[in-house]
């Protein structure tokens, strides 16, 4: 009997339906937005603006986190309420370097970053050694967040911390990583965090040609996280998550050990988390200790449950609706969207417990009454 | 100024009983300014209470002549009197005025001053005054050319209690500022004792601000320790429920601040009861519509009350305004309580540590001494079985869960004294009062006690090294620590019930 | 001298803020047997079965598998790959997986997570769910989620999961709690057949099925051995009597 190739069972495992949504998906994202933007004059009304590519490629690295969240929330059984801190890592590992990049052109013409001359500090921390450097900043990109999530993880993973428990303690982990990021001394910019970008690998950051690079790039790899959390979840290996999350001391006793699944999907989800956040950053513009705020954390949780647990098309779908929705009400009724949050919460763990994706399958059931129940 | 009030009250004794020189008071009125301060100090020497009368008069410009004019006196002369009347002041009949004009001379000490503050010591019948004439004359006989006396000085400041003694102490131990063996050793004895003495009272400040810290942390967590620890419910809205009853706390105040303006120092008192019943109805409100279609669905309960707690956020944004609003200590909880010279214990500080342990004696009373309380223990520890023999569990839950909030809103009235109330103040506990009631240990009431002060002593003493916020940091890791240690918390279950 | 020993407890006490669940408790199973242990509510008999399979720890006592292996100190997945398999008061099966995947999951295989991510099930091991599907009267539900299945069928499902981890020694608690007499007395007929391939350790409370299954019963009372031998025998012991219909 011949061994089916790796490649071919990493790609199967994405059916074949989904691979023709992921290539419209890619087209949409890569080609037909892209080319909206940049060749359609502004005037038109076929012109994608600047706002939009923002807003969605902020989104999309949104819904990667969400994904992420639901590789260890909804098919793994661990809400986690410490995941913009591994996205804020992510975002400000890249952050220092287009801090670097700014180079003399900040407001006191210093090599060092603005807000070092002004705590009046002589030298970069030895931690921004390297920060110049795009290819050593991606490394800190990808090990930084992996690294703080292995250790963490590891710790309460092996004390058998779960439930309530474990969702408790990452929020601690969330509020005391806050709080450090929020003081000058830490080397982050305290509140004001990192901000005033230039350029990447020299190109400014606001054309739009490197707008719809980075806006292509997150796309991109939303569709891998997507691709490879498919793998993931029907692979023994998700098959094993899943029985931990309906009954975790069976699978000790069928002999094994629960430590080394969650933590590979947790410090996994937490890698995910890093790379959107280094995508997100230079998009926005922007990263201050206020992305690792408890409340930051908790919203993600409410995208993955909008959208429908323990499914990969969920998460993206609660990410999409949620934060259309914020852009909405924070420029309509602003008064209103904490309200709308609120209610969010309540509802859907009330009334959809499944999510859009659940409700959806529930009407499509209903439609055809022959199926099998 | 200073040499004056010496020279005068070195001779105060001498002049005491001897009458006012009728030559010296017209003196007073004479063209020359130097007349004037020559009779300043003949009547100053004099120690007579006519003559801190006459000069007092001197001073507020209302002293005639024999004309009847007013006798005018220029800055540099009123330098000279102010002087003389700052050190007449320590034979003033009155003890307040004696005590205020010695903590006056303390700041400045003069080595030259120990002669009168000695014969003023002599004087003295208060035993407070005394203690201090005691010790500045120490400090200005310290320096005394005679080994002797210095000694005598040295000896008799270790009964100090303050840092600035001590750092004299310390200075006059060293042999560059002291020629005389026997002198260093005692001043070196001198320096331990009232560095031993600070170190206490710093220890002492220090763990009564961790008390008071903890008995905070106690009340915020109290509540929680009954909905989270007793019921198992993870309301993450807990926060607001303090909320509530800070906020409760400002609507009484204004009440009476226009209704009962008489009464208004008694606010608190009625504030008390409002701020329960309102925390509690908002809890039945959250129990009834959400909690409660929840129960057994931990995640799910956190999710669904941590969008209540915004709900309710944004709710008292729009009813009293984004910004914080001002909650005023009664006037008999302001102040503070003097125990050492360097400790002042504040009085609302005291107040709380005191309605922390009310409200726990409440909470202990209500869940062991009452039928409600015994119901509420059957309830968590077997629901179906507490069914079957008639306890109405649906409306034990409801009551239990308005009792955690109304002692949410008791904690909320006390953050109102001491903290800023304003729609966002609750999201700062939620944290804290997690980790008490986590490391407490679920379900253990003396476990929450023994959490929230230990962690309040223990961030007080890493604050005073480390700074607040690696206070925090530090406490919060030491915390995910522990757990990993003893994840049932300090006072932990064993047994078949632990995992269930 | 007897058969090998797969299973020594030798004076094993474990205690829970000072109530003792099992009380110098000693025990031995011989390799290939058949026990059955009884006992009231409370006598230890769940307290035995965490102690050997390493949820709980003892606090005192010797635990050996196969004569040499002391398992106290071991982790529950260690002690699986040993060869002890359990089945739970309470049947616990992977409910939102398919009956197929729990026999998957349950199968004697390398169990590391790292190997997990790449493991590919070749003929063989379909070849043995399939057996093992037949043997529980699974077959035709291979596709089913296990959730879904009744209750008796779940016990049999994770039966069927014990039996594909290939084990030295099953530990059944309860085991026919909740089926019909027909699925009982096939139980039986499974658990003889399984005797002297394996051995068993059953707990149960109806003495019917005890019955049939033949074999030595021990008696737990308070933590420790009452009586040991036949059915007859311990049915009959003045003491069994006592602490079953006494005070």
């Amino acid at each position: 009997m011949t061994r089916t190739p790796f490649i071919v069972r990493f790609l199967g495992a994405t059916p074949k339906s989904g691979w023709i949504a992921l290539a419209f998906a890619a087209a949409l994202t890569m080609v037909l937005l892209p080319a909206l933007h940049l060749l359609v004059p502004a005037g038109s009304s076929f012109h994608v603006s600047a706002y939009v590519i923002t807003l969605v490629g902020k989104i999309m690295c949104y819904a990667i986190v969400a994904v992420a969240m639901d590789l260890i929330w909804g098919y793994t059984g661990i809400l986690s309420l410490g995941h913009g801190v591994f996205f804020a890592l992510g975002g400000y590992a890249f952050g220092m370097y287009l801090m670097r990049q700014i180079g003399r052109d900040g407001s006191y013409q210093s090599d060092l970053p603005d807000f070092m001359v002004f705590l009046d500090w002589k030298q970069l921390p030895w931690y921004w050694t390297g920060s110049d450097s795009i290819l050593w900043s991606i490394l800190l990109v990808l090990v930084v967040p992996a690294l703080v999530a292995l250790v963490f993880g590891f710790f309460a993973f092996r004390s058998r911390i779960k439930g309530v428990y474990f969702s408790i303690i990452t929020q601690a982990m969330t509020f005391a990583a806050m709080l450090f990021f929020f003081r000058n001394e830490t080397g982050f910019g305290g509140n004001n965090g990192f901000t005033d970008f230039k350029r990447i690998l020299g190109h400014s950051i606001t054309s739009p040609g490197m707008r719809v690079s980075l806006f292509a790039l997150t796309a991109l790899m939303l569709l891998a996280t997507l691709v490879l959390g498919r793998y993931l979840v029907t692979s023994k290996l998700g098959r094993v998550l899943a029985a931990i999350r309906d009954a975790e001391s069976r699978v000790m006793f069928i002999g094994y050990n629960p430590l080394y699944y969650k933590l590979f999907i947790w410090t996994l989800s937490a890698l995910l988390c890093g790379i959107a956040g280094a995508l997100y950053v230079p998009q926005v513009g922007i990263i201050n200790p206020g992305e690792m705020s408890p409340a930051n954390s908790i919203e993600i949780a409410i995208w993955v449950a909008v959208g429908g647990r323990a499914t990969l098309v969920g998460p993206v779908l609660g990410a999409f609706i949620v934060n259309l929705a914020k852009s909405f009400f924070t420029v309509a009724f602003p008064e209103y969207w904490l309200f709308f949050l609120g209610a969010l919460f309540v509802g859907v763990t009330l009334w959809l417990p499944d999510g859009v994706v659940g409700l959806w399958r529930k009407l499509r059931e209903q439609r055809k009454p022959g199926s099998a129940a | 100024m200073r040499r004056l009030a010496f020279a005068l009250l070195c001779c105060l004794s001498l002049a005491a009983h001897a009458a006012l020189d009728p030559a010296a008071v017209k003196q007073l009125a004479a063209e020359e300014s130097e007349d004037k301060i020559a009779a300043i100090h003949k009547l100053a020497l004099t120690a007579e209470p006519e003559a801190l009368a006459l000069l007092q008069q001197l001073a507020d410009d209302t002293l005639k002549d024999d004309k009847g004019e007013d006798i005018t006196i220029n800055n540099r002369v009123r330098r000279e009197l102010e002087g003389a009347l700052a050190v007449l002041k320590l034979i003033d009949p009155d003890a307040a005025v004696r005590y205020k004009a010695v903590k006056e001379i303390a700041t400045n000490v003069d080595a030259g001053m120990g002669p009168m503050l000695a014969k003023a010591r002599d004087r003295e019948s208060d035993p407070k005054i005394r203690a201090l004439l005691v010790e500045i004359h120490a400090l200005a006989t310290l320096k005394d050319a005679d080994p002797k006396i210095r000694l005598a000085a040295a000896a008799a400041l270790a009964g100090s209690a303050d840092p600035n003694t001590k750092a004299v102490l310390k200075a006059q131990s060293e042999p560059a500022n002291e020629a005389e063996v026997d002198v260093r050793r005692e001043a070196f004895r001198s320096y331990l004792a009232v560095k031993d003495r600070l170190t206490l009272a710093e220890t002492i400040g220090r763990i009564f601000s961790g008390l008071s810290l903890g008995s905070i942390l106690l009340l915020a967590a109290l509540g929680l320790a009954i909905t989270y620890g007793v019921m198992g419910v993870i309301n993450m809205a807990h926060g607001e429920l303090l909320m509530i009853g800070a906020y409760a706390t400002y609507v009484i105040q204004g009440l009476f601040r226009t209704h009962f303006p008489a009464q208004l120092d008694w606010y608190l008192l009625a504030a008390v009861p409002v701020a329960f019943f309102a925390a509690a109805t908002v809890g039945v409100l959250l129990e009834r519509t959400v909690i409660r279609w929840l129960y057994g669905r931990a995640l799910e309960t956190l999710l669904a009350t941590w969008g209540l707690s915004l709900m309710l956020i944004q709710a008292a944004r729009v009813i009293f305004g984004a910004q914080n609003v001002e909650v005023a200590n009664p006037s008999w909880m302001s102040g503070g309580l003097e125990i050492l010279p360097s400790i002042v214990l504040p009085l609302n500080r005291i107040v709380i540590v005191g309605f922390a342990l009310f409200v726990l004696a409440l909470v202990w009373v209500l869940m062991n001494r009452t039928r409600l309380g015994m119901f509420v223990r059957a309830v968590t520890q077997n629901r179906a079985m507490a069914g079957c023999v008639g306890v109405p569990t649906g409306r034990i839950d409801t009551v239990a869960f308005a009792l955690g909030a109304g002692i949410a809103g008791l904690g909320g009235v006390a953050l109102s004294q001491i903290a800023n109330v304003g729609p966002d103040m609750g999201q700062g506990y939620i944290v804290d009062s997690f980790m008490v009631v986590v490391l407490g240990g679920v379900g253990q009431l003396a476990g929450a006690v023994w959490a929230a002060l230990g962690l309040g002593i223990v961030t007080k003493f890493i604050e005073s090294w480390a700074g607040a916020v690696i206070a925090k940091i530090v406490v919060l890791v030491f915390i995910i620590m522990f757990i990993q240690k003893r994840p049932q918390g300090l006072f932990a279950l064993k047994g078949r019930f632990v995992e269930s | 001298m007897s058969a090998p020993s797969i299973l020594h407890l030798h004076e094993v006490t474990v205690s829970f803020d000072g109530f003792r669940a099992l009380n110098e408790l000693s025990l031995d199973i011989e390799v290939g047997e058949l026990r059955c242990i009884i006992g009231p509510n409370g006598a230890g008999k769940t307290t035995m079965m965490d102690v050997i399979t390493g949820k709980t720890r003892a606090d005192r006592g010797k635990v050996m598998f196969d004569q040499n292996i002391d398992v106290r100190r071991m982790a529950e997945a260690e002690i699986a790959h040993l060869g002890i398999g359990r089945k739970f008061q309470k049947p616990t099966v992977f409910e939102n997986l398919t009956v197929f995947d729990n026999l998957e999951l349950s199968m004697k295989m390398d169990k590391r997570a790292r190997t997990s991510l790449f493991a590919w099930l070749d003929d063989d091991a379909r070849d043995k769910i399939a057996d093992t599907l037949r043997l529980i009267r699974l077959d035709g539900e291979a596709k089913r989620q296990a959730g879904l299945l009744s209750h008796g069928q779940k016990q049999w499902l994770e039966i069927g999961m014990l039996l594909m981890q290939d084990p030295k020694l099953l530990l059944l608690d309860e085991p026919v709690a909740g089926m019909t007499d027909d699925e009982t007395a096939r139980t039986g007929e499974l658990f003889k057949s399984l005797a002297g391939k394996h051995s068993l350790v059953v707990v149960e409370h109806d003495m019917g099925f005890i019955e049939q299954l033949g074999g030595t019963v021990t008696v737990l009372h308070e933590g420790s051995v009452l009586a040991e031998g036949d059915l007859a025998t311990v049915q009959n012991d003045p003491r069994v009597i006592e602490v079953y219909l006494g005070r």
